[in-house]
């Protein structure tokens, strides 16, 4: 709901948001330079009476005065029967500088506020505005739901790029979009009249009929402060029945030309202050500097707009369509989805399409529309639910766990679970955890027990896709690619081999880049820029499942190097470990931005084992600026698989890396990377405690085992893993 | 489009204010204020009439849509205190910079020769209020002949 109120208003007014950003941004200089151009007023209490003689002796035709909100003092003259104008330096009287506003400020404001089609253009900017409001409040929501709660909203962002930079500058400006967009919709209310009007100028009076006053012996001239002054309109010559009016900071009024006394006069209303008080906010005039900043943040809108469109484009929130859809009752497969931008229905399209493939009739819903009523021939229900935020149900799968709760029986069929989530985030598939905790409280069967993909893993989806056509006596093999990928041959340059000994053979793998001109990689051509830590996918012959490693390298070290082990029966694995230098690989580049070093001196603590060392490398190697990197190391024995031994000895010499401790587990000693860790448990704990971030690599029992030790080991100090989760400051690549 | 022409029978919009005792006869008479190119936004308009000794009789036209603007018509608004009421019916859009206005109304003959003056307020957003910028008697010998404007408008002529 809030996702389609964030959606549809910011595609369809992104590009008139972007006019009015870039023509709001650009007036909001305007104001800025007026106040550095306008002459100065040395005298604090300068009178409006004095500062009138002044210019009336140097223009004698003086018509009016007026005082801008940056202080700019403009005359107006008619002399010699021709108009005059100029800015006033109030010292003096005379006039410094043309009174013309430039010319590129009239044609922007008139862009700005009307797109050069009066009134229909100043609806449609109220419109824009109107959407900017809309926009900026669902989009706190949306960044309150995504971070987990309105007190975690500035937190650390995990996640693709574009979106993290739609939100990081939706957080750094959304402030001054909100300002702009209310003041905005306030003075196109009041430009339509829909504000109730103040009292405006006073009836103007009975006047004396004598003329010949000056403007310097006047009294409330000289009690009005010339900072108050608003503009001053002299009588017509010649005329005894006009008269002097005035406008202050206070309110508006006549001044008797015979007998200089103040003879009518309306104080401002409190709705005129509100909406002056808004003309100053949205315009900065008045206030150049809040003027800038909002200039400033109004950029934002831009890059917003693209970023949006990308993330829409990008798949967010499209629903492929799926064919051959089952009646509910007919089926005997239901898919039910729970999604908040829409690639969990992609997976769920790949396992329609496979199922209907092998034979089955399959209905495929929203989670939200579950009726197990409905489903008269199911012999199974697989729900496949992806998490939002801090672990609140995704937009398709409102009021499921409600529905379930609900029923008096729990449905016949039993029931598959599969979670899609970010590992990185503290609540990694909550939502799926909390639908397998209902159904197993309601007494529902279970076909087999919940399984996670990461981040989209093809591999994750193939393996619990085996499981599960084990389970349902259907062979499944599923390649899902939630984006197909662009490969590249890759040349392998040189290799080294460890544990051959112990019939675990691992091999660090380094193939070459190919060099490609900086245009042709704009056009997609060519390996995208890597940094250690993002993914390498390979689909080796024989098997539609893509396969990642991390690299240990980066685009500028010029080779891309992997580390792999041979799997017992590995397809990819063992083709890899076939290669010989010369031989090539296809591969792409998956960014894994979630898994690198922050910015900045804090300390970093680097835990891996086995393979797991090779994005632990690339950081230390790419580690010029001799950050405090210290790595905890576990392997089996150091004479068989210490992958990178030569250079972590070298590293530590150089200062890449503050500190080096291995682990064995296959020698006297036994020790895995966890009792390590445990054992320098009061170093960990200092390091985190000055601030250290966690980067840890290798498989699942090994992450579990650290998880598990890194808890025991903060609990005493009063931190906890998903503290530093929730800060950003504990990164994990398993596999 | 150059000229906006507003052809419009005010014999009874007018009745009230410029149909005066004794004047059957009306007649139609086109006004045409052509603007100078000042380089700003539209300018508002305002046409009315005031006796000899210079009191408000009616308004003709009005050119800008937005009753907030049209304190800056300042002359006008001082007669009228800004009552729309006033030009309920004669309202139409304000006037583009070097643009002309030309509007055609069945005037009553009794407004003719007998002291009556027509005015023109003139006033354009950020730029100089010109109340009475054009002050011309209404006279039979007068038609036809252009008044200079001081500010905003280059010329002024009424025809018959």
């Amino acid at each position: 709901m809030i996702r389609s109120l964030h959606r549809w208003p910011g595609l369809i007014a992104a590009a008139l948001l972007v006019v009015l950003a870039l023509s709001g941004a650009a007036l909001s200089l305007f104001p800025a330079l007026e106040t550095l151009q306008a002459p100065a007023q040395a005298e604090a209490r300068l009178s409006v009476a004095e500062l009138a003689t002044r210019i009336q002796a140097r223009y004698p035709g003086v018509e009016q005065i007026r005082r801008a909100p940056s202080g700019q003092i403009t005359a107006y003259w008619f002399e010699d029967g021709a108009p005059g104008a100029a800015t006033i330096d109030p010292a003096t009287g005379a006039g410094v500088a043309s009174a013309d506003a430039p010319v590129a400020h009239g044609w922007l404001k008139t862009l700005h506020r009307s797109l050069f089609l009066d009134d229909a253009g100043r609806i449609a900017a109220a419109a824009g505005a109107a959407s900017l409001l809309l926009l900026s409040i669902s989009g706190i929501a949306l960044v309150a739901r995504r971070t987990g709660g309105w007190r975690k909203v500035f937190s650390p962002l995990k996640g693709p790029v574009s979106g993290r930079l739609h939100v990081e500058i939706a957080r750094l400006s959304v402030a001054g979009l909100l300002l702009s967009s209310i003041t905005a919709l306030w003075m196109s209310a009041s430009t339509f009249s829909l504000l109730p009007e103040g009292a405006g100028p006073p009836v103007f009076p009975a006047v004396s009929g004598e003329t010949g006053a000056a403007v310097g012996d006047m009294p409330v001239l000289r009690e009005t402060p010339v900072f108050a002054l608003r503009e001053l309109t002299f009588p017509y010559p010649d005329d005894p029945t006009d008269a002097f009016t005035l406008k202050t900071d206070a309110g508006q009024g006549y001044i008797d030309q015979g007998t200089g006394a103040l003879i009518a006069w309306n104080d401002l209303g409190g709705l005129e202050r509100i909406t002056e008080t808004v003309y100053m906010l949205h315009t900065g005039e008045g206030a150049s500097v809040l003027g800038l900043v909002l200039g400033l943040m109004a950029l934002g809108i831009p890059v917003m707009a693209g970023t949006g469109v990308v993330l829409w484009a990008g798949g967010a929130g499209k629903r492929p369509r799926i064919r051959a859809n089952a009646a509910a009752a007919r089926a005997d497969t239901i898919l039910l989805v729970g999604s908040e931008g829409g690639t969990t229905w992609g997976f769920a399209k790949a396992l329609h399409d496979a199922l209907t493939g092998a034979g089955h009739t399959v209905h495929t819903d929203a989670m939200s529309r579950f009726s197990p009523a409905r489903y008269t021939g199911a012999r199974r229900i697989v729900v496949l639910a992806a998490t939002y935020g801090d672990g609140t149900a995704p937009a398709s799968a409102a009021g499921f766990l409600d529905r379930l709760a609900a029923l008096p029986t729990p449905p016949a069929a039993p029931l598959a679970v599969l979670g899609f989530g970010d590992r990185n985030f503290p609540a990694f598939c909550g939502f799926a955890q909390d639908v397998v905790d209902a159904a197993a409280a309601k007494g529902w069967a279970e076909l087999l027990p919940m399984d996670s993909v990461d981040r989209q893993s093809p591999q994750d989806f193939a393996r619990w896709a085996r499981a599960f056509g084990a389970a349902i006596g259907t062979p499944l093999e599923i390649d899902h690619q939630p984006v197909a990928p662009h490969t590249e041959g890759l040349t392998l340059l040189s290799r080294r081999d460890y544990g051959t000994d112990m019939q675990t053979p691992v091999s660090i793998l380094r193939f070459a880049v190919p060099r490609v001109a900086v245009w042709r990689r704009w056009l997609g051509q060519g390996l995208p820029r890597f940094a250690a830590g993002d993914l390498i996918g390979i689909v080796p012959d024989g098997s539609p499942v893509t396969r990642f490693y991390s690299l240990a390298s980066a685009t500028s070290d010029g080779f891309a190097e992997i580390c792999v082990k041979k799997h017992p029966g590995g397809v990819c694995s063992g083709q890899l470990l076939g290669l010989r230098p010369g031989d090539s690989v296809r591969a792409f580049v998956r960014p894994n931005p979630t898994f690198r070093p922050k910015r900045g001196r804090a300390p970093v603590i680097l835990i891996g084992a086995g393979t797991g060392i090779g994005p632990l490398a690339g950081f230390a190697r790419a580690n010029t600026k001799r950050r405090a990197m210290h790595l905890w190391f576990g392997v089996r024995h150091p004479d068989s698989d210490l992958l990178y031994g030569k250079e972590l000895t070298e590293w530590q010499a150089d200062g890449r890396l503050a500190s080096l401790t291995t682990a064995f587990s296959r020698t006297g000693t036994r020790t895995y990377v966890q009792d390590a860790l445990r054992r320098d448990g009061a170093r960990v704990a200092q390091l985190i405690g000055n601030g250290a971030e966690v980067l840890v690599c290798g498989g699942r029992g090994m992450a579990a085992g650290v998880a598990e030790a890194l808890g025991e080991i903060l609990a005493p100090h009063g931190l906890s893993l998903q503290t530093l989760k929730a800060e950003g400051r504990y990164g994990e690549d398993i596999y | 489009m150059k000229s906006l022409l507003a052809a419009l029978a005010l014999t009874t919009a007018l009745s009230t204010v410029l149909v005066l005792p004794g004047a059957a006869q009306a007649r139609p008479v086109t006004l045409t204020t052509t603007l100078n190119a000042y380089g700003g936004d539209g300018a508002y308009l305002a046409l009315y009439v005031t006796d000899a000794s210079g009191a408000y009789k009616g308004s003709l036209w009005m050119a800008g849509g937005k009753a907030k603007y049209y304190e800056h018509l300042r002359d006008w608004y001082r007669a009228t205190a800004g009552n729309t009421a006033e030009i309920n019916g004669i309202t139409g859009a304000s006037v583009g910079a070097g643009r002309q206005l030309s509007i055609t109304l069945d005037l009553s003959d009794a407004l003719f020769d007998a002291g009556y003056v027509l005015h023109i307020d003139a006033a354009v957003e950020d730029m100089r209020d010109s109340p009475s910028e054009i002050t011309v008697p209404l006279t039979s010998a007068g038609a036809g002949k252009p008044t200079p404007g001081r500010r905003y408008i280059s010329s002024f002529s009424y025809d018959m």
